[in-house]
């Protein structure tokens, strides 16, 4: 089964009955319940959640406990989440590959930007 | 210089250990600031399942259900007397000041005890194969259905040592979940030491033959002294399958489509390496841990420590760890219902820590980590999931470069330098270096800890100027 399968990874054993909320997976509208965390919504859906930087394939999490860092995704405006930590939120909008053309904007990056203009 | 009217405490964690020690300061008329990661108090092994989840308390916890609920309620009770603030992390310790950060917003905390109650990870040994999607730590597993009522994958092969492994299939089974196998890589038949150990708490040893019960009758297959061989699959689709050599030296092949994997827990002592305390190799486990005296003192003065991020005793243990280092906190610092409360109780609370350590000793020979292994796990093994460094990348780097200490050997490899900071591959790679340049392992070192202990937000803002 292609890691980008609709079929998803985890199976819901349980609690299945409560309300739904709609949020957006890489531009794609998807479903989750309140109280999901953004990986089990991520693996509602699929059987990914992002990539390895290093050339080893498709990733879906390790720890679930916030200690290995492995389901980082990002918002769509660049933000980084930790997929395990992160409740799901009605309208959510995040993407499993890092948006190439965005860097956020932080005070240093605002405070760099305006000495670099101001030299030249 | 006047001391303070009220000692400043600061607790790091809210789960089974940082509940009790903030009991503890609250009987004795403190009020303490409670720091927990999570977003709601519990810990790990009592995580709390969301708001709106409906299942009860025995589905959740199982024979344990009495000690998370009376936990939950009496950390409730708690609320209003302690300074609590749950999403927080303790990323750095500087002397007397404990460093936080909230949703962006750093914070230093002066104190003048500060407990670290910071529980600990599933310890794991790298197998061929585990980076793949679908492989997940035990207690990831765990997570899935107690915190999400969700199964890691629809097959389920478990495979690794310890309670935690027999413990979450049974639980996976009674969810309803299929579980393929258990594969156990410890031996059939335990050391007679290990059986004088496990009967310091006979019904926990009973309830542990219970659970294999349960899986046997549930037609689980159950196989002990297995030598893991490989976690099947692909890069790009994830995990299909587990082969291992079973007692007989056999390959057997499960397929199936998620792993848990484990081998008991390592403390977390990152925030214990920052206060400088000292460290000592425990052989038993063959892991480095703080030093500590009976009650929970550092070697640094007015860091106490506590739980499983100090010693794996596991939940009960905990508790009464947790008391008991707040108490001994209290009385060091002169505080005299404190020091009442101390003289009338640690005697008790330090006999209840004998009999937990007896057990955990029988445990870690009963279930031992599997150190045989890491010699014969393939150079093209992955060891450190976070950047994919291979096992025979890091052999070469102790070959080429002569690093015989695992600090050196991350610093050419980067094996411990990636977003886990070596959590989940430091004990196998220190096993590794030292395997590769025929050392002890304790000779090779420990991976030494750098704030922040987890990575922090770029946004987060400057603590300084």
């Amino acid at each position: 089964m292609p890691a980008d399968s609709p079929t998803a990874r985890f199976v819901r054993l349980a609690e299945t009955g409560r309300p739904k909320l709609a949020l957006r997976i890489d531009g794609r509208p998807a479903e989750a319940l309140e109280g999901d965390t953004l990986l089990v919504a991520l693996l509602s859906h699929g059987r990914r959640v992002r990539d390895s930087e290093f050339g080893d394939g498709a990733r879906a999490g390790f720890c679930l406990m916030g200690a290995c860092q492995d389901c980082w995704v990002w918002r769509e405006n660049g933000e980084r989440l930790r997929a395990c930590s992160t409740v799901v939120e009605a309208g959510m909008a995040v993407l499993t590959r890092p948006p190439a053309d965005y860097w956020p904007m932080t005070p240093d990056l605002a405070a760099h930007l305006s000495r670099a203009g101001g030299e030249s | 210089m006047s001391a303070p009217s009220a000692p400043r405490v600061v607790v790091v964690g809210a789960g089974p250990a940082g509940v009790r020690a903030a009991q503890a300061l609250v009987e004795a008329g403190l009020r303490p600031v409670v720091i927990d990661e999570g977003r709601r108090d519990g810990g790990q092994i009592y995580r709390r399942q969301p708001e709106g989840f409906t299942r009860g308390y025995a589905k959740l916890y199982g024979s344990e259900a009495p000690k998370a609920e009376a936990l939950h309620r009496d950390f409730d009770a708690l609320r209003g007397k302690v300074d609590y603030r749950s999403e927080t992390l303790a990323w750095n310790l500087t002397p007397g000041e404990l460093h936080t950060v909230r949703a962006g917003e750093p914070q230093v905390l002066p104190f003048d005890a500060l407990l670290v109650c910071s529980g600990a990870t599933d310890r794991l040994a790298p197998v061929n194969g585990w980076h793949r999607a679908g492989c997940y730590s035990l207690g990831a597993a765990q997570i899935a259905l107690k915190a999400q009522a969700c199964a890691i994958g629809s097959k389920v092969v478990f495979l690794g040592s310890g309670p935690l492994l027999y413990l979450v299939a049974a639980q996976y089974v009674q969810a309803g979940a299929q579980v393929a196998a258990v594969l156990d890589t410890a031996p059939a038949r335990p050391p007679l030491a290990a059986l004088a150990g496990l009967l310091a708490r006979p019904r926990l040893a009973l309830r542990g033959l219970q659970l294999i019960r349960q899986l046997r009758r549930a037609g689980v297959a159950l196989r002990k002294g297995v030598r893991p061989l490989e976690i099947l699959g692909s890069d790009e689709h994830g995990v299909a399958g587990v082969s291992v050599f079973d007692a007989h030296g056999d390959v057997q092949r499960f397929d199936c489509d998620a792993v848990g994997l484990g081998w008991h827990l390592r403390a977390e002592t990152q925030l214990a390496d920052l206060a400088r305390c000292e460290f000592a190799f425990e052989p038993t486990s063959r892991q480095w841990l703080p030093r500590l005296d009976e009650d929970g003192r550092s070697s640094t003065p007015g860091v106490y420590l506590a739980g499983d991020g100090a010693r794996i005793l596991g939940a009960d243990g905990a508790e009464a760890a947790g008391r008991l280092a707040a108490l001994a906190a209290l009385s060091d610092l002169g505080h005299a219902p404190g020091r009442a409360l101390y003289q009338s109780q640690h005697a008790d609370l330090r006999r209840t820590l004998a009999t937990m350590d007896r057990f955990r000793r029988g445990l870690a020979l009963a279930f031992p980590w599997p150190q045989a292994q890491f010699a014969g796990l393939p150079d093209q093994a992955v060891v450190c999931r976070c950047e994919a460094v291979t096992a025979g990348e890091l052999r070469r780097c102790v070959d080429q470069t002569g690093s015989r200490e695992v600090n050196r050997a991350k610093a050419f490899s980067r094996v411990g330098m990636g977003r886990c900071q070596g959590r989940y591959c430091g004990h196998a790679a220190a096993e590794i270096i030292a395997h590769a340049c025929r050392l002890p392992v304790e000779d090779v070192g420990r991976l030494r800890a750098q704030a922040p202990v987890k990575p922090l937000p770029m946004d987060t803002r400057e603590v300084l100027s």
